[in-house]
């Protein structure tokens, strides 16, 4: 059963006031990750405390430093069915988590946060769990400056 | 730190319960009431028919993801053993 859009919207734009594009259609995640290129990151958004109290301030904080995925993007789990579980059928062998972050390169799962491991932690934590990935995957294409994802 | 206000201090969170049995269950702690420890969306580990020892499968499992064999499954309080947080890969 899904939550009521208005309820759902603010933890919507939580997320993409970060410059994260939403994907909100089997389309538009196949457009986004079907290239399987370069850098890119997929947050499962979710109602659930996790991702209130945990996930979403965390990703905030992430997305301040300076590297980060060349391309942006989340899913709403238990809301936008369709596209969470066409957005998971590109994440290989990883089972379904929400909220949960995969960082992709070239199509290829590089760095994953389950939820068991949001679970309680603080957003500071979870954000240098984030930024340790960003910097070990992403610092090669310099994407300072360059991040695309809302507005393509 | 409780998590869930209100609620045992386990509640909402991923723990793996050990059995007498040999037997392992990896799931949200959600309570325990008078049957035993409910959890939900529970992977579950039988040496007696598992392609894998335990330790295999818990490291495959921090990396993967649980994979669900049960919404919810409620362990007999004579049957849990032990009963710890799910720490994260050590890889």
């Amino acid at each position: 059963m899904t939550y009521h859009e208005m309820m759902v919207k603010p933890m919507r734009e939580e997320v993409t006031r970060s410059g994260v594009k939403e994907l909100r259609s089997v389309a538009e995640v196949d457009a986004a990750l079907g290239p399987g290129e370069g850098t890119v990151m997929v947050f499962v958004n979710s109602v659930c405390g996790c991702a209130a109290g945990g996930a979403r301030p965390a990703l905030a904080l992430a997305l301040q430093h300076g590297v980060r995925p060349q391309h942006l993007y989340t899913v709403f789990a238990g809301q936008d069915l369709d596209a969470t579980a066409r957005a998971r059928s590109y994440l290989a062998d990883y089972q379904p988590s929400s909220p949960s972050v995969a960082l992709l390169r070239d199509g290829e799962v590089v760095h994953f946060v389950h939820r068991h491991m949001i679970e309680g932690r603080p957003p500071a934590m979870l954000a240098a769990d984030l930024i340790a990935a960003f910097d070990k995957y992403c610092a090669a294409e310099g994407v300072q400056d360059s991040v695309s994802g809302a507005g393509d | 730190m409780v998590f869930h206000p209100g609620h045992e201090e386990l509640h909402g969170v991923t723990v793996v319960v050990r059995g007498r049995s040999g037997r392992s269950w990896v799931g949200r702690y959600h309570e325990r009431t008078e049957r035993g420890i409910l959890l939900l969306d529970v992977a579950i580990h039988d040496p007696a028919t598992a392609p894998m020892d335990r330790d295999s499968w818990l490291e495959r499992l921090r990396k993967f993801g649980i994979k669900v064999d049960s919404k919810h499954v409620v362990i007999p309080e004579s049957e849990a053993t032990q009963i710890e947080l799910l720490q994260p890969s050590q890889a």
